[in-house]
């Protein structure tokens, strides 16, 4: 598969998921710039971490705008796989390809820590190498993660099983502990902790890398 | 000129993080009968005289940008600017 990161001004994660993709499952990937207008030839797309725009306004809410965008949009919209990861969620949410909005934490404090989450879904194309209930180890590194939205929308959210990833302690404020959402069809995914910092044991954890093989698997079921 | 002032708030359903270290720090300065702080944004935007369909042009820029539907809520006032 070939992937592409993509780079907005203020994205400081990029090279993280490059790696990711490079050394951790050993596929194709390009980091595309924020002005560019095709992702034609690419496989999935990867929003990654970091501040862009220096979050001013809100959180994703410049990044929004750039030129690349209405091709992000194409390509959601093709059901091709889109991952965005911290900022790159909130980019989601501004977006409108995934329900509901990422605000300010509970307790205003900047959260940098590796902390236990919950697959709650391994039915979607990101997850499928995990066990069901499986709890895993991955960092986390956010001021605004507190994922928000109203009542009839979580209800929605269950009922379509989009909710993939639960933190299994309340670090942030976050509605029904939601770490990480899908959109309603599966190929979008966001979340807040960060699995390209979760790749190999001397770092804490490996727990993310099969994130990554997820999406490989799927593509293998899709192609045959 | 006109001048469009536009403010944006966080909806109530949604805890103001900020407004409560703020209304915390207020009560810390001494003054105990604060009920509640709500932080939110002011905007100024300058348009020219002529400008055709603004009250609607202004809608769409504060729900496609200044505020995020799903958590803030906005207003704005239209003024003749000298």
């Amino acid at each position: 598969m070939k992937f592409a990161v993509v780079n907005f001004p203020g994205s400081n994660c990029d090279m993280d998921l490059y790696y990711a993709i490079r050394d951790g499952i050993n596929e194709q990937v390009e980091l595309v710039d924020y002005r560019a207008t095709s992702l034609d030839g690419f496989d999935g797309v990867l929003i990654p971490g970091g501040f862009s725009y220096g979050d001013y306004l809100r959180s994703g809410a410049i990044a929004v705008h750039a030129p690349i965008v209405k091709e992000i949009i194409r390509f959601a919209n093709d059901g091709k796989i889109v991952l965005g990861i911290c900022n790159g969620f909130q980019i989601l949410t501004e977006l409108g390809l995934l329900p509901g909005a990422l605000v300010r934490n509970e307790k205003g404090r900047f959260i940098c820590e590796t902390v236990e989450l919950e697959v709650v879904n391994t039915q979607t194309p990101f997850t499928n190498e995990y066990q069901a209930n499986e709890t895993i180890k991955v960092p986390v590194a956010h001021g605004e993660g507190r994922y928000y939205c109203d009542n009839e929308t979580l209800s929605q959210l269950e009922e379509n099983e989009q909710i993939v990833f639960r933190y299994k302690n309340n670090i942030n404020g976050s509605v029904a502990l939601i770490a990480g959402v899908t959109n309603k069809q599966k190929n979008v995914l966001g979340m807040m902790p960060h699995p390209e910092r979760a790749l190999e044991e001397i770092v804490g954890s490996n727990d993310g890398l099969n994130l990554f093989q997820s999406i490989i698997n799927n593509q293998v079921r899709v192609n045959n | 000129m006109k001048l469009v002032k536009v403010y944006v708030t966080l909806k109530n359903s949604v805890l103001d993080a900020q407004g409560e270290a703020i209304k915390s720090a207020i009560n810390t300065m001494g003054y105990r009968k604060l009920n509640d702080v709500h932080m939110g944004k002011y905007f100024e935007l300058n348009f020219a005289d002529d400008y055709q369909g603004l009250e609607e042009d202004v809608d769409k820029i504060c729900d496609d940008l200044l505020a995020n539907p799903n958590i803030e809520t906005y207003r704005f006032e239209i003024m003749e600017d000298a």
